[in-house]
Order: structure tokens, then sequence, then C-alpha cells
């Protein structure tokens, strides 16, 4: 299958890429991984007139702990993620998920930041981005912006992001003592989109009482989906069997799965309450461990 | 709308130079324009790896990738694992353990069983399968495929003496079993 043709550019800063998303507006699609972005330009369900490849602008690759945030440029690849020991020692949400995103191959090409603004709800990042409470910075010719994660998603493939801004940067808080995170996906085979994925990241503090808690959801709404009042039965809690399962509970009701060959309404949501016990569960471990 | 652009990519080795249109998808630049058919196309949805190739040195399906991004860089494809005359001992190690039927997904297979033990030249069976997770096998050949590249590793390493010799067949589900 043939893509519709394109005019392609491949800037070589940032401001060219800015300027030729002012120039073209929706006509336009950045180009990161393309690993969403191809095949649905080959199926013709995406006829961009312009192409902008963001490919091997560095600023956009950077990924550093610093200034008490964990920076990842939308263009580091998940295989990054996967392979890094920063990441596996100290934020391992970010590995867990890294590791069951796609297959290996698409894995070395898909990016963070071409994920999370394609913005599919079934897509890993959005749930563990929402987790970790990730903010973005969103640049435009002659203006910048901050945004936090819970205003990216307005709907399936839909986000907040103008045709003329492009994600520059994401950053998380750089883990400290106490803190813990696990993703926990369900899905058919290797490559399948989860029938559901649960991410959730809690901090322990001193006296073993939940001081902050982030929960995701993946593929059981029309975006990524926090699960706020989950998140609220774990504050203040002990992290004890009941106020895991309690949570558990809350997860599924904040879920509005749909039913398709992957499940019913009714197993996908009851596939959240078992999957966010088991990501909390595993949190909890990972937090005191880490204390 | 641009008509063609020109492309200059190192395969295999050789400096190619081609005006292409931005639209053209690597996997048919190299099988249509370099006639480098060793590269199959399976799915056209990014889900078989048929089309896998090395990109500076890591595997990546060609199908979903521009021949225009591919300018200036470095690719592998089943072509060039041959060298002055002699397989790839990830090669010989398919035909000696039948870790082909078909031969559809093969080239695939090889190229991502090849960059697997360029990184990790002693892998665990596990660490085999999921590294081949993205390439689809509908021969259900796994099994054998997963003993070809043990073979391998263990003729990479110089210790092998099942891939010149008869003793091939089964001797890999033994080894290399790990956790």
């Amino acid at each position: 299958m043939i893509p519709a043709a394109f005019d392609y550019h491949h800037p070589s800063d940032i401001d060219e890429v800015l300027a030729l998303l002012d120039e073209h507006g929706w006509e336009a699609k950045i180009l990161a991984g393309g690993q969403s972005l191809i095949p649905a330009m080959r199926f013709r369900l995406a006829e961009p007139g312009t192409v902008v490849d963001v490919n091997g602008l560095a600023e956009l690759e950077r990924f550093e702990e610093s200034d008490g945030f964990l920076h990842i440029g939308p263009m580091v690849r998940h295989a990054t993620i996967a392979g890094s020991e920063l990441v596996r020692d100290r934020y391992p949400l970010l590995s867990d998920a890294a590791e069951v995103i796609a297959d290996p191959l698409v894995r070395n090409r898909g990016t963070v930041g071409g994920s999370l603004v394609h913005a599919d709800p079934a897509g890993d990042w959005g749930s563990v981005m929402l987790a970790y409470r990730a903010e973005l910075t969103v640049r435009r010719a002659g203006g910048e912006r901050t945004l936090p994660i819970d205003e990216l998603f307005l709907t399936t493939f839909v986000t907040s992001l103008e045709p003329n801004e492009l994600v520059t940067g994401i950053r998380i808080p750089a883990a400290s003592d106490g803190e813990g995170g696990a993703y926990e996906k369900l899905e058919r085979k290797v490559g399948d989109f989860a029938t559901v994925g649960v991410a959730t990241q809690i901090t322990l503090a001193d006296d073993g009482k939940v001081s902050a808690a982030g929960i995701g959801l993946t593929a059981v709404g029309a975006t990524s989906l926090r699960a706020a009042a989950a998140e609220g039965e774990l504050l203040g809690s002990g992290a004890e069997a009941a106020a895991i399962e309690a949570a558990a509970v809350k997860a599924a009701e904040a879920s509005s799965p749909t039913a398709d060959t992957r499940g019913s309404e009714e197993y996908k949501r009851d596939m959240v309450r078992v999957l966010t016990g088991r990501a909390l569960r595993r949190s909890v471990d990972r937090a005191r461990a880490a204390s | 709308m641009a008509t063609t652009m020109s492309v200059s990519v190192t395969v295999n080795g050789a400096e190619y130079t081609a005006d292409v249109e931005p639209r053209m998808l690597l996997v048919h630049f190299l099988r249509d324009e370099l006639g480098l058919t060793g590269t199959h196309i399976g799915c056209d949805t990014t889900h078989c790896g048929a089309c896998t190739i090395l990109l500076n040195g890591t595997p990546i399906k060609s199908c979903t990738m521009f021949a225009v991004q591919a300018d200036a860089q470095a690719l592998t494809t089943v072509e060039g694992l041959m060298s002055n005359g002699e397989l790839n001992p990830i090669q010989e190690a398919f035909k000696e353990e039948h870790g082909l039927q078909c031969g559809y997904c093969t080239p695939g297979m090889m190229l991502t069983g090849v960059a697997l033990l360029e990184s990790s030249p002693e892998p665990s069976e596990a660490e085999i399968r999921m590294a081949i997770s993205g390439n689809l096998c509908r021969c259900t050949g796994y099994q054998n495929i997963v003993h070809a590249i043990q073979s391998a590793a263990r003729a990479m390493a110089g210790n092998d003496t099942s891939v010149d010799g008869g003793a091939g067949g089964g001797n890999g589900a033994s080894e290399g079993g790990g956790e």
C-alpha cells in the first residue's frame, strides 16, 4: 500500500520545524518514529500534504535527570527506555511499560513523544505519564508553554496541541526515596493493542502512609484515563490490602471500556480491578524497597 | 507537491544514489529501485517483520520508514550477510538446523538474530524468543528458528560442533535454557 504524495522536509533545527508548522498548519504532520503515522498513511487514513521529519534533532533526544526531573525528549525511542539501567533502577514504571510496547522492532523506532501525541487510548505512555503526573514543554514560533499531561488528551487521536505546536520536552519528577511504580498490561499476543493496561505510581512517607498516588488506565475509554477516586482511596492509607482493593474497585468504576474481540465491557472493567491491584502491590513492594 | 528527492544510502557496504518520491517506502526502494528482493513484504501493517533490515545495525521494519529517511544512513539486508562467498554463521545455522520451511520470514529472522547476537552473544532461550517476537513465522517453525540462533551463537563463540557436522538436529534444546 502506497501513501498519498506529500512534500517532505527534514529540518536541521527546531525553529525551522516551527516555521514549517506555522506555514502549513493542519496540512502538516510531524514524523517522529513513524510507527503509527506511516501505517495510517499507507491505509490513507492520514494524507498530510507536508511531512516534517524531526529525526536527528538532538534537542528532542534529551534523556537525563537534572533539576529535580527526569527529562525525556519526545524523540527518545521506546527501546532506549527499555534498555536504560537508570530507568530500571529508579523508574520501574517506565521500564515495565517500555518492555511491553508493540514488539522489539517497533520499539527500536517508536518514540515516547510520538506515541503520546498520537493520543491512542490503547497507547501505553498516556496512562504511564498520567501516573507520573508528567508535564510537557510545548513550543510554537515565538512562544513556549508548559502543558500538564491531564490537559493533553481531548478524545481519541485528538489532543489540545495547536497545529503550529511541537512537543519539545517531557518531564516527570525525579525519583526519590519511598517511591515505586508498576505497569500491568493484558494483551493477547506481542504487538497487539492492550486489552487493558494499568499504570500505578505511589510514594510512601516515612511513617509508611501513602503521600502521593497516580493511577492511569490504558485502553478503557476514549483517552488514557486518570483514576482520581482510586488515587484518593490510597492517600493517607498504609497501602494495606483493604486500601488496595478499595482503590482497585474505584479504578474499575472510573473505566468505560467498550466491547470488542478482546472482551466484553464487564470483563475489561473487572480486569481493570485485577490489574490495578497487581500493579499497586508491586508498586508498594518497590516503594518499600526504595525507602 | 514534491516530485522526487535525491537519496544517498549505503546498503551492504555499497553506496547508492537515487531520485525517489518522498512517499516511497524503504522496503520498496530496496526491492524495486535496488533490486534487493531478499527483503520481503508480508503484512503491510507493521506486524510481521518480513521486511526487517538493519538500520545502522539496529533491526527495524523497512515498510515503516520512508526511503528519504534513509539518506546518509547505513543499511544491511539479507544480501549483505554473506562475505567473500561464505555464508554468515546465522545463515549456516538456519540451514543446518532447518530454521525455515517456506522461507518467507527467514531474511527478517536472520537479521533480527544477527542484531541480537551482536548485543547479546550468549542469549538465553527466553531472550531469543523475546527478540524475535516482532517477526512472525506462519509455518510455526519457531522451535528450529530458536535452535538456529542458539547454534549460530555457539558457532560465533568458536566452540560449536554442530554447524558444519551432521550432529545439528536437536542439540540446541538442551542449551541456552537459562532461567
